[in-house]
């Protein structure tokens, strides 16, 4: 009979001892492409049971807007990252094609498009606040948008809530 | 790949704790797993667990929270409940899977 000596049992570190982690995220654009970061940033945040905060400002208002938050674009002006020629990024269609083609791709990798990810991200437990600033430059009220939001704070909240935060600006 | 003993039968896995053998798992060792992570397994447990492991052999990776929620219509508020903090990687490590490698 032969006896295998086996390794001592490791148990993963799950960090349930660990302190508690805080992060934030500021959303102040409203492309489509300088959406998903911080939405996918968030999310494994989460994951890692990390306490998350976003908070949605100036044109970062358009991701929680119910008339736009489905509907943002991509756009190749200005951006020498898509390596198309400038001269012809601000052709008519040009954008309606871009954004297209990244909704396609995105949607090709099973990412959810802005409400999904948001109700997703909401029912991980993501708190979702509008900048109160934002709020009143726009006139919008609490019906404009996502039922998915926390609410509205002004600037002095949001900056004592986060105390601790790692905090992104995006 | 380190073997290790778990519920009194050698398993393969890998340094952080993962079982890396598909075949080695089974209900029973579920149950010892969930116990070194502080959880005692429940059927709700257990239908969170069976979907990960069909998806898997299915597609060969883990699936994600989000596929579990949408794919295994599994809200995910309950896959927190079930298994706090760190849902995907906990609910891979019961089933006897790799980490979900997907970002969402």
């Amino acid at each position: 009979m032969t006896l295998t000596e086996t390794a001592p049992l490791v148990v993963p570190d799950f960090g349930d001892d660990a302190e508690d982690r805080k992060m934030a995220f500021v959303c102040s654009k409203g492309t489509l492409d300088m959406a998903y970061p911080a939405l996918i940033m968030a999310s494994g945040a989460l994951e890692q049971g990390v306490e998350t905060h976003i908070f949605f400002t100036f044109w970062g208002m358009d991701m929680i807007n119910k008339a736009t938050t489905g509907h943002l674009k991509f756009t190749p002006v200005g951006n020498t990252a898509t390596h198309m020629p400038q001269a012809l990024t601000p052709l008519p269609g040009m954008t309606a094609m871009a954004t297209h083609r990244m909704r396609k791709q995105l949607e090709e990798l099973d990412i959810p498009d802005i409400p999904a990810f948001l109700t997703h991200l909401s029912d991980m437990g993501c708190h979702l606040w509008a900048c109160k600033m934002s709020v009143d430059m726009f006139n919008l009220d609490e019906d404009d948008m996502i039922d998915e939001l926390d609410g509205v704070l002004n600037v002095s909240d949001f900056v004592e809530l986060i105390e601790g935060a790692q905090t992104m600006f995006i | 790949m380190p073997v290790t003993t778990i519920a009194d039968r050698p398993v393969h896995v890998d340094d952080e704790g993962f079982m890396t053998e598909y075949q080695e798992w089974d209900e029973d060792l579920a149950r010892t797993l969930a116990g070194t992570i502080g959880i005692e397994l429940t059927d709700a447990h257990l239908e969170v667990i069976r979907f990960l492991r069909s998806d898997f052999e299915q597609n060969g990776v883990t699936p994600t929270l989000r596929r579990v929620s949408t794919v295994g219509n599994i809200p995910t508020k309950t896959l927190f409940d079930l298994f706090p903090k760190k849902p995907a990687r906990k609910m891979a490590y019961v089933a006897g899977l790799p980490k979900p490698a997907g970002c969402i």
